[in-house]
């Protein structure tokens, strides 16, 4: 496993873990964020921002809960709205920390090491945020628990044809089994904070959720078997999980939802995004807690080497959308691909490719790969760019669809926003309390990276 | 705690070694094999694949037990959905079969994945033995380095080999830094 591969460094833009860290450094530093570093007023000022656009959420959930959905702007015919755009995109950036955690793991990217813990604990942010959307969406929140199976006065059962009861069982597999795996990788760092701790109560904390963990080979060897499995289960799950979102739009007959391309571009979507905010994310963690020698500009780098990638394929896919639109030969298709591009809507489609496909064209430069200051602007603009090209598959396919008669437009109310607001409140919040109470960093993995960390047995006397 | 005591038992648990290097450790574990001690075990602060191969670790447990979470999960996802759609409440959906497989496969496949990935990791945890809250090593005080930057080896007096003199002079001869005693 993460075993750290030897490369040349030139190929490389600096090492993966800066020089003159030993296994007992990298220990304090980043258990020193939670265990020693003073609450700043930083800290206490973005928590509180945070925690005011957090209000957002309850004050728009509750109004959507006493009057109905009939408060969002969703309307016949576009009866989804913000509600699935904003899923969609939520657990897109969710997509990103299982890449990391998951099939870099299996890919032997030691680089991954610094930077899984936080990706990790993003996913289940997000996916806490797009599993909200839906459950608000039925209006009535407290029956969601229709959706699951189980033997009821009604004699009711749900439909498994249906691909939004098959989401319902990816998102909340995808959740349980992202929330195991972090919490797995977390149980030796949380050995750590209590072998640290100074005070009863952090040690009794950290102790009783460290489970006893005393770092014993036999141990390891289990729990290193594990954490492969978990990982090699979670790869197909985090693709898995996209393609089936994409099946709530490709199963349905809808002009531009109805395509075969859907899950692979949507898989890519997902990720260009979920780099694109932990991007956003890291770096300004990484300026304001120091940690800047054990998240590298080589991580940053390969960062965003993936964006780009993922950007391509994302090219990929829209022109292979509007390839599509023309060659079906089809009036609905072709009206479609259209009226995206100079309908209603066009402001959105086109500021969507200048998000998606125009600015990161800049990471081809090293220089910018390397800069994090502009590398934060352009993770900020591909998810502006994201969040469109949700908008844009969802209004402009509902908002025309076979018969002139039954148009009509979206315009999202101000307790549409109300609620994406708060969803994105919530999320900072809980990014805020996770730095301060949990390593955010794996300090175990970490140490594997270290020069002294080989295995060099002295010969036998 | 050593409210533990037994009238046969020893009041120790074993005897644990410090080292300072991975290589050291690995080198000690061998000999430690070698030297015929079943009950003993290295504690370092990440895990070290060597140490599989010098303490002949080869426990797949966990692997197998995932598999038949993950074949249950399989065989329950898809009979769920196959009952429910036959059984409990038969539809007939635009003339589709009562079974329509490619449409349970998403469901069947995340099940799996559900049950699967929750097997490894309670079976890992179960069969280490956790949660421990209580643990003799943990009263030896430098102990706590084996979660930051130590490396350690512990015979435990529970081993047949185990004598209390001869085993401090093994460990001695194995280059440990510090030897202490790990009392129950």
């Amino acid at each position: 496993m993460a075993q750290p591969v030897e490369l040349p460094d030139t190929i490389h833009v600096g090492p993966v873990i800066d020089e003159g860290h030993s296994l007992a450094s990298v220990s304090d530093k980043v258990g020193g964020i939670v265990l020693k570093r003073k609450i700043t007023i930083g800290w206490v000022f973005g928590l509180l921002l945070a925690f005011m656009v957090l209000q957002n959420l309850a004050i728009g959930a509750t109004w959507l809960i006493i009057k109905g959905v009939g408060v969002w702007g969703i309307n016949i015919p576009n009866g989804w709205g913000f509600a699935i755009v904003n899923f969609v995109w939520w657990i897109g950036i969710g997509h990103a920390g299982t890449l990391i955690s998951a099939i870099l793991l299996l890919l032997n990217q030691s680089w991954r090491n610094a930077i899984n813990r936080f990706a990790e604990a993003m996913t289940l942010f997000a996916v806490m945020c797009a599993g909200m959307f839906p459950v608000l969406h039925t209006g009535r929140p407290w029956l969601a628990y229709w959706m699951f199976p189980y033997p009821n006065t009604m004699d009711l059962w749900p439909q498994f044809r249906s691909p939004l009861l098959w989401d319902v069982f990816a998102v909340s597999t995808y959740f349980t089994i992202s929330a195991v795996f972090w919490f797995v990788g977390l149980l030796p760092d949380l050995a750590t904070l209590r072998d640290t701790a100074k005070t009863k109560f952090t040690q009794m904390t950290y102790g009783a959720l460290a489970m006893g963990w005393r770092n014993s080979a036999r141990h390891w060897q289990r729990y290193e078997k594990a954490s492969l499995l978990l990982a090699g289960l979670a790869t197909p799950l985090v693709v898995s999980v996209h393609t089936v979102v994409s099946f709530d739009f490709a199963v349905s007959i809808i002009p531009g939802w109805h395509t075969t391309i859907f899950p692979p571009y949507f898989v890519a979507g997902a990720i260009y995004s979920g780099f694109a905010m932990v991007l956003t994310l890291m770096i300004p963690v990484r300026k304001f807690y120091g940690l800047d020698d054990i998240i590298t500009l080589r991580h940053l780098n390969n960062m965003a080497k993936v964006t780009l990638a993922t950007a391509l394929i994302v090219a990929y896919g829209y022109t292979m959308e509007a390839f599509f639109g023309y060659f079906s030969a089809d009036t609905y298709e072709k009206f479609m691909i259209w009226n995206r591009m100079v309908g209603p809507y066009w402001p959105f489609y086109w500021t969507l490719i200048l998000c998606n496909i125009i600015t990161p064209q800049f990471l081809w430069s090293k220089k910018i790969r390397t800069s994090p200051g502009i590398l934060w602007c352009i993770s900020i603009v591909v998810n502006i760019g994201m969040w469109l090209e949700r908008f844009v598959i969802v209004i402009t396919s509902l908002h025309r669809d076979f018969l002139p008669s039954s148009w009509g437009m979206y315009w999202p109310t101000i307790w549409d926003w109300a609620v994406y607001t708060g969803t994105l409140g919530f999320f900072m919040v809980m990014i805020f309390l996770f730095v301060r109470v949990l390593p955010m960093i794996t300090i175990f993995e970490l140490r594997m990276l270290l020069p002294g960390a080989q295995v060099k047995e002295p010969v036998a006397q | 705690m050593s409210g533990h005591n037994h009238p046969h038992q020893n009041p120790l648990y074993g005897l644990v070694a410090e080292f300072e290097t991975p290589g050291q450790l690995v080198a000690a574990a061998r000999r430690t094999r070698e030297a015929g001690f079943k009950k003993f075990d290295a504690y370092t602060p990440y895990p070290i694949h060597e140490l599989d191969g010098a303490m002949d670790l080869h426990d797949n447990r966990v692997s197998v037990f995932t598999f038949i979470g993950g074949l249950l999960g399989c065989i329950g996802g898809f009979g769920l959905c196959s009952w429910v759609a036959a059984v409990a409440l038969p539809l007939n959906i635009a003339g589709r079969p009562m079974i329509s497989v490619p449409m349970y496969i998403p469901i069947t496949f995340e099940c799996t994945i559900l049950l699967g990935g929750l097997t490894a990791a309670i079976s890992m945890i179960i069969m280490n033995g956790l949660p421990a809250p209580y643990h003799p090593l943990f009263n030896v005080e430098r102990f706590a380095g084996a979660a930051r930057s130590k490396f350690f080896l512990c015979i435990e007096t529970d081993d047949p080999k185990f004598n209390h003199a001869e085993t401090v002079g093994f460990l001695e001869s194995l280059g440990a830094e510090e030897i202490a005693e790990v009392p129950r």
